[in-house]
């Protein structure tokens, strides 16, 4: 084959654009949508949105979602989706309330059983996903039809009402007795000054292996503005009641799932698998043991946010849960997941999350009607993915969709290596076509 | 009417990097057997594409004259109005649709928009009839062999009233009695009339069916004999596809061979499947440390499946045989047994099996030695940084930085990504599956140096290469592969072109009957 000389594509510009837009876009879209509710707010009621009421109801009546999508996005990076979570949801808080209330069991014994049962759960659907191959879409539709049925039998159709601690998880501000309004604010200013001395410490390892990535200004403005955050939002929640029990818990969550995607062995294998799943494979990552892992981990997370809607409501009711699979996805997609998988954080969909919850609470709180909050919201998640598909397309310098025919050389070997991709992928085409 | 139904004048067809036609002549005479020949990569499938229109007029540069007036194929639609049907190697037939609905796939016969299913089927069954296929119209594609739906193929394109039919490599996965058929099914749609051009690396076949044979080599058109007018053999087809020179191309190498330390003894892989077809034939081989061992092959013949099921059986089914190392034999059932016993497997196919195109180049280098840079579970940031900023510089990744992503590097560039995350596995014996495919001529030199390196730290290399010349270039060793089977070794000192070709072209005794059907 003859050739000539190659010029590499002149992209570095662009792919540093690409890192802040897709890590830094959401935040700033929350802060936009945040003040501009403020000022809609402010000239049109002569109120304050950004108020520590405010701020504390959005997390409390969003945080069954944030759980759900912090363990979507793990689903969604490895390259599927789960629908059956608002089911196995309903079913795992409708069997803590039974342990709770019939069985007179203690209320941490009833929180641990539901997300056992939301783990077991996991692992029936992971099966079929992982092993068998299943489509998970196909297998988690029918985990939906499966586990909603379920709950309307345990429940025989009727709401079954929890009391004392339990229900404390999903909106209480002590915890056992110990208030939380003093520890929101230190362990908020602790966290900023662990945040900086994490940051600096990482950055002086990158400079010394000669790799530091952003100018000195731009990472040192993140910093700042990232430790301000903090600060302020551990003092607005001062300011009102604490950080709620949930706030806590939500917490944990972020920072170890945080570490797990990105710290860990799995974690990486995680989107490894999403992002190229053959070259995955090829590099010795275990495929199917990943998937089948973060869908056990949704089940787990499924049951939890079982527990806490279960505990918001005082009771488990039949209908709980409904729906709620789609506003996870959402979050995902909002916080920057990408259609294909391979990519997206979890503080991006706790990020995407809270995008819908502040419009949400923002609207309700203008006083619009919840019909068009739905159109609005719908809105939202097409921007947000029409926004990844742009990128994408920014950062490859192709097309929306791929070529039909290749345009690749290699004569034949085109071909060739096409039929091969055929041939190892058909087993999946195969089942999807089913 | 002109007596030449084709002439393509000056084809030149760039691609990013690579000049993949270069003022390319083609005249096909009407009512004839027109055969094409070539190494891999000479450019034939590219011409064809652009005679049908795969690639638009003026993405290319030249004139193409068909049926005695300018043509200007904007897609493929365009190409087969005027008469030009091109049949894929990869069939384009719809398994779970009937013959006759393939047959008129896109074209279908209507009676005032409604589908005729009257008209559908006896009118495929008359074309059936024509290409010599004596089933049911009704019955699905899956269900008949390899060999009819080549026929369905040509039904549907007879169907679209072809004049000129162009079929790339039609019998690369027939028997010989199917090939013998459809080679007898073009001489009489000849003598009908139909012009067809034939791609073939079974130069046997061309010989027999062919009036008249273009060779390319290097995206140019060499010559074009007439098969009654020339004396044409074999030999002198073989010479004026590979005729060229290999000076200053490879980098002066001083081989230091050690003992043979990794063995294959007849290895035989079946397709994953269709179970009953044996790709990978009873193979043998072995390599030394401190050798490059290449491993030539045309398309077809089973090299990246035999590499690829050594590989941790990534793949294939019913793998059989014994692979040792340092004498042990090994027993490996995945990808991570394999790394761990000191195999790496570099892909064809970097950009779907090879990288993490969206991840930048830490990702990429660490991926399948993670294990080293983490502590149970939890990976070491600070030593993926510097173990992927020695890389970057050790295999002269021209990025300016690891945060680069993969996929906006040049392919040399992403080779050499590839080579070093293998590397990072410590790897005994490296198996190079087209290290230099699609590659400028500079990376190629620099993607030698690296590969003569990693042998003289004693390591072993196996390369698969569709390019004669680099597997003679930088090879101690080389093996031929034909239709599954192991035909042959040479050494550096005895190594031709010729040699290889002969071997690669090989029929062996039980050639022909483990293609399915």
């Amino acid at each position: 084959m003859s050739t000539v000389q190659t010029t590499p594509r002149p992209s570095l510009v662009s792919a540093l654009k690409n890192i802040n837009l897709r890590s830094y876009g959401m935040i700033i879209a929350l802060v936009l949508i945040m003040l501009l509710f403020q000022v809609l707010n402010v000239t049109l009621q002569n109120e304050n949105f950004i108020t520590p009421l405010n701020l504390t109801n959005v997390i409390l009546q969003n945080s069954y979602i944030l759980i759900l999508a912090v363990g979507m996005m793990l689903v969604i990076v490895n390259g599927h989706i789960d629908l059956s979570v608002g089911s196995v949801l309903a079913f795992c808080g409708a069997m803590s309330a039974i342990a709770l209330s019939h069985w007179d069991w203690p209320w941490y014994v009833a929180v641990l059983f539901a997300i056992a049962l939301g783990a077991l759960i996991g692992v029936w659907q992971a099966f079929w996903i992982a092993y068998v191959r299943i489509p998970a879409f196909i297998v988690t539709l029918a985990g939906m039809l499966i586990f909603r049925g379920l709950t309307l039998k345990v429940l025989d159709a009727e709401t079954i009402g929890t009391t004392g601690t339990f229900n404390e998880l999903a909106s209480g501000y002590a915890f056992l007795n110990v208030d939380l309004r003093l520890p929101t604010l230190v362990v908020g200013v602790l966290g900023a000054a662990l945040y900086v001395f994490l940051q600096v410490r990482s950055r002086r390892r990158q400079i010394k292996a000669g790799i530091a990535g952003r100018s000195q200004l731009a990472w040192a403005s993140q910093l700042v503005a990232v430790a301000a955050v903090i600060v302020a939002a551990a003092y607005v929640f001062y300011s009102y009641k604490g950080l709620p029990i949930i706030g806590w818990i939500l917490l944990g969550l972020v920072l170890l799932y945080t570490f797990i995607a990105n710290r860990t062995v799995f974690g990486r294998h995680v989107y490894a698998g999403g992002g190229n799943e053959k070259a995955a494979l090829l590099s010795g990552v275990k495929t199917k043991k990943t998937t089948f892992w973060v869908f056990v981990n949704m089940g787990a997370l499924s049951g939890l946010a079982g527990v806490i809607v279960t505990a918001r409501l005082h009771a488990a009711t039949p209908g709980a849960g409904n729906a709620f699979e789609l506003d996870a996805i959402a979050a995902s997609f909002i916080g920057g997941a990408s259609v294909t998988g391979g990519v997206g954080t979890i503080i991006g969909a706790v990020i995407g999350g809270l995008v819908m919850g502040v419009l949400r609470q923002g609207m309700q709180v203008l006083g619009i009607a919840t019909d068009t909050v739905q159109i609005i919201l719908g809105l939202v998640v097409l921007a947000a993915v029409l926004f990844d598909v742009w990128n994408k397309k920014r950062a490859t310098g192709g097309g929306l969709m791929p070529p039909i025919v290749g345009t690749t050389p290699g004569g034949s070997g085109e071909a060739k290596s096409k039929g091969k991709q055929t041939e190892e992928s058909s087993e999946e085409t195969k089942a999807g076509a089913k | 009417m002109t007596e030449e139904i084709l002439r393509m004048r000056g084809i030149t067809k760039r691609f990013p990097g690579v000049l993949a036609l270069s003022g390319v002549d083609l005249g096909v005479k009407r009512a004839t057997i027109h055969a094409l020949v070539g190494e891999n990569g000479a450019g034939k499938s590219t011409l064809m594409k652009v005679l049908s229109g795969v690639y638009a007029y003026g993405d290319f540069e030249g004139e193409i004259e068909f049926d005695g007036e300018p043509a200007q194929f904007k897609n493929i639609r365009d190409s087969e109005a005027a008469g030009v049907v091109i049949i894929h190697q990869e069939l384009a037939l719809v398994g779970e649709l009937s013959i006759a609905e393939n047959i008129f796939l896109g074209n279908e016969r209507k009676r005032r928009g409604v589908i005729s299913w009257d008209r559908t089927n006896t009118e495929a069954a008359r074309l059936m009839r024509q290409v010599g296929l004596h089933d049911n119209p009704a019955t699905l594609v899956e269900k008949i062999g390899v060999g009819k739906q080549q026929l369905v193929e040509i039904a549907k394109a007879l169907s679209k009233n072809v004049k000129l039919l162009i079929l790339d490599e039609p019998t690369a996965a027939l028997n010989d009695t199917d090939s013998e058929n459809l080679l007898e099914l073009l001489r009489t749609l000849r003598d009908e009339g139909v012009t067809s051009i034939i791609i073939s690396h079974k130069l046997g076949e061309v010989l027999a069916v062919a009036d008249r044979i273009t060779v390319l080599r290097d995206g140019q058109s060499i010559e074009t004999l007439d098969t009654e007018a020339d004396a044409v053999t074999e030999d002198r087809l073989i010479k004026s596809m590979v005729g060229r020179d290999l000076e200053h191309l490879y980098p002066p190498h001083e081989p230091q061979i050690g003992e043979v330390f990794f063995e294959v003894k007849d290895w035989t892989v079946h397709h994953p499947e269709q179970r009953d077809r044996v790709i990978v034939n009873g193979a043998s081989l072995n390599v030394a440390r401190g050798e490059i061992v290449g491993l030539a092959g045309l398309m077809g013949a089973g090299r990246t499946e035999f590499a690829m099921s050594l590989f941790g059986r990534s793949w294939g089914a019913n793998i059989s045989g014994t692979a040792l190392m340092d004498g042990k034999p090994l027993r490996l059932r995945n990808v991570p047994e394999a790394i761990e016993a000191g195999l790496a497997y570099a892909t064809e196919d970097r950009k779907h099996y090879g990288l993490h195109l969206e991840y930048d180049l830490r990702e990429n280098f660490t991926l399948p030695g993670l294990d080293k840079l983490s502590k149970r579970g939890v990976v070491d940031q600070d030593r993926i940084n510097t173990v992927s900023e020695r890389l970057r510089k050790e295999f002269g990744v021209k990025a300016p930085s690891v945060y680069q992503l993969a996929g906006n590097l040049s392919g040399g560039n992403q080779q050499k990504i590839v080579l070093g995350k293998w590397v990072f596995t410590e790897p005994e014996l490296l198996i190079l599956d087209e290290p230099t495919r699609g590659i400028d001529v500079g990376a190629k030199y620099e993607i030698y140096e690296l590969i003569q390196k990693l042998v003289d730290q004693g390591k072993g290399v196996l390369m698969i290469s569709s390019e004669l010349p680099e597997l003679l270039g930088m090879c101690d060793r080389i093996y031929a592969m034909s239709a599954g089977h192991i035909t042959g070794q040479v050494d550096r000192e005895n190594a031709t072109q010729e040699e290889l070709m002969r071997l690669m072209t090989l029929e062996t005794a039980s050639g022909g009957e483990e293609l399915r059907q």
